[in-house]
């Protein structure tokens, strides 16, 4: 009996089920198996179980600390914002909102709304132009498309860093600078190869004898795309739509080298500003803005976390 | 199953009859193609030529041959932002992997409550990159930011971390290493793939947990670790937003938060210095190549796959 009653362990699980012949096994591993002791075969491993999830709940919480704390603070008048570490605030003071939504050039909803038009042109523009080359790579025959597709991998790893200068050099000749088209235009041109991948690699998933079918009644490749591929693959367009909604939304670099008027700024680049235009002791009101700039990442998340997530694990996509 | 042979069959006519798609082709590419040329290879040409130019973008580029590239040599500031990116990307990406690593094995296993584990511990890489995150780190390591005043109830006395020249960079570090929440979902997804039955078996055999993890799970996860590896590599190393936040554009204090990318940018688009800035580009892209070949070559020494 000096076995351990079972092992702690969640592998013997199903071995404690299935296994037949063990020789070393105990009697109360053996009683273990019996069905109305349930109780007892699960006492073991349940003080394991309960630590590990107060280990796992302590984790996050450290993890997600400085975000409630910066929430938290976001409420606290600014003298005590310094002199409290917890959560709750002693006093609540909701003017930290209204100050920083107008110390800035601009009211806050000016930027919230430039980063919108931004990230809607965006979303819009990768949801087009990918779909369409993603259905050129995983449909259709031509000539070199293996050279192209090979292209089109490279240009995902490509860092943006090498090609920003000649961009603005271009898009300062054409008088694009402070406007929203340098951001906006090159998603109508499927530039983020990394949907393009994302999409390629649904569609090859999909059934060929749904569009041999719908070509075989007659239907063009327009056709087959717009009515056949796309109501399909939904799952994949969500993951784009929102992998495209968050990493517009929270862009830094480019947007902080083509838009340098206060009126085009975007909400990063607004936020950016709070350190130079309000002395640094004023953190109540950049805490509050920056919850702002948060909250609609945050929305999206907790929606389409699934896509989030099966986005990540298929493609390795942040 | 006659009418899966049928489709089959037709499946093989209309390929023949089909004799390509090339018109097809070429309307649904367009738009990429369009910008493959206009936005992505034209500008990667032109900052190939431009590195060898001196460049303002107020007068037209002249040629300098190689100067560019043996100026960043014997410039102190470019060697500073390669030294600091290097300590960055090589002590923070594998600290970042074991913590996504060690978090997805306590996930496994049909965990209860996994799915709100797994969003707590992501959510920071979604927001890991963004300018309210920057700014929120530059309070918490500030001098009386929130690290202090931790320290301080256990009547320890902090520094202002992000204004510290030893410090500011390990701010920083931190801050990657938060957001391991996407490198984790990738392990999990791939430690789902690992049959049960090894583990099994080994245990029956005796094989301590330790054992399992280094004769299992590491060899026919290693394919993923792989993986993780390249695509942090890469992003660490293009890492940006952080470190202008944190330091207010400067890269300072001393220099000690000076990116690469931040370098490039203030070379090329604060003193326009845009020749120097295209060759600092393409030394980058030299250099995320040259980490992506060398992985893929160590790969073969390493990475175990299963078939």
């Amino acid at each position: 009996m000096t076995d351990t009653p079972v092992r702690p362990d969640a592998h013997t699980e199903p071995t404690a089920t299935r296994t037949p012949v063990r020789e070393r096994r105990s009697l109360s591993e053996v009683a273990a198996q019996v069905p109305d002791a349930p109780h007892r075969r699960k006492a073991g491993p349940r003080v394991r179980r309960v630590l590990k999830h107060v280990m796992l709940i302590g984790f996050g919480l450290i993890m997600l600390y400085p975000l409630l704390w910066m929430l938290s603070s976001s409420f606290k008048p600014n003298e005590i914002i310094f002199r409290e570490p917890g959560l709750i605030p002693s006093a609540i003071d909701l003017s930290n909102y209204g100050e920083g939504w107008n110390a800035l050039l601009h009211p806050f909803h000016h930027y919230l709304l430039n980063s919108a038009i931004i990230v809607l042109g965006s979303v819009v523009g990768n949801l087009i132009s990918c779909s369409m080359a993603a259905y050129a790579f995983a449909r259709l025959k031509f000539r070199g498309r293996p050279i192209w597709f090979a292209i089109m991998l490279m240009t995902i790893m490509l860092p943006i860093h090498v090609i920003i200068v000649p961009q603005y050099i271009l898009f300062s000749e054409l008088q694009w600078i402070n406007t929203f088209l340098p951001l906006i235009v090159p998603k109508l041109l499927a530039t983020d190869a990394f949907f393009i991948f994302l999409m390629v690699q649904f569609f090859r998933g999909l059934p060929k004898e749904l569009d041999e079918a719908a070509r075989l009644d007659g239907c063009g490749h327009g056709r087959i795309f717009l009515q056949i591929m796309l109501p399909l693959s939904l799952p994949a367009l969500a993951t784009t739509a929102i992998f495209t909604f968050i990493w517009t939304w929270n862009d830094f670099f480019s947007q902080l080298i083509f838009l340098t008027r206060p009126d085009m700024y975007t909400v990063p680049i607004a936020l950016r500003t709070f350190i130079d235009a309000t002395s640094n002791s004023s953190w109540g009101p950049l805490f509050a803005m920056s919850i702002v700039s948060l909250v609609p990442v945050f929305i999206v998340f907790l929606f389409g976390q699934k896509y989030l997530v099966k986005g990540i694990a298929t493609t390795g996509i942040k | 199953m006659s009418v899966m042979q049928e489709v089959a069959k037709t499946r093989g006519a209309s390929r023949e009859t089909r004799k390509g798609d090339g018109k097809a082709a070429a309307i649904f590419l367009a738009p990429w193609f369009v910008g493959l040329g206009l936005i992505t290879a034209f500008p990667l040409l032109a900052s190939l030529y431009l590195s060898f130019t001196d460049y303002s973008l107020l007068e037209s580029p002249s040629w300098i041959g190689i100067e560019n590239y043996q100026r960043m040599f014997d410039d102190p500031r470019w060697m500073q932002s390669l030294s600091v990116t290097l300590r960055y990307v090589l002590i923070s990406v594998p600290l970042q992997l074991m913590a996504a690593l060690g978090l997805a094995m306590v996930l496994d296993r049909g965990l209860r409550g996994l799915a709100i584990y797994r969003s707590v511990y992501y959510l920071p890489s979604l927001l890991g990159s963004s300018v309210a995150i920057a700014l929120l780190w530059r309070q918490v390591f500030g001098a009386d930011g929130l690290v202090n005043q931790v320290l301080a109830y256990f009547g320890i006395e902090g520094y202002g971390w992000v204004s510290h020249p030893d410090y500011a960079l390990g701010t920083l570090m931190v801050l990657n290493v938060w957001t391991f929440g996407a490198p984790m979902i990738i392990f999990l997804a791939g430690l789902r793939q690992i049959p049960a039955m090894y583990y099994e078996a080994a245990s029956i055999d005796g094989a301590s947990k330790l054992r399992q993890f280094f004769n299992i799970t590491i060899p026919l996860l290693s394919p993923i670790i792989f993986f993780n590896l390249v695509l942090q590599l890469i992003g660490a190393f293009q890492s940006f937003t952080q470190a202008f936040i944190v330091s207010g554009g400067t890269g300072g204090p001393v220099d000690s938060t000076l990116f690469y990318t931040l370098y490039l940018y203030q070379n090329g688009f604060k003193s326009f210095d845009m020749g120097y800035a295209s060759a600092m580009a393409w030394f980058l892209l030299l250099i995320v190549a040259g980490m992506t070949a060398v992985n893929f070559l160590a790969s073969k020494f390493w990475v175990f796959y299963d078939d």
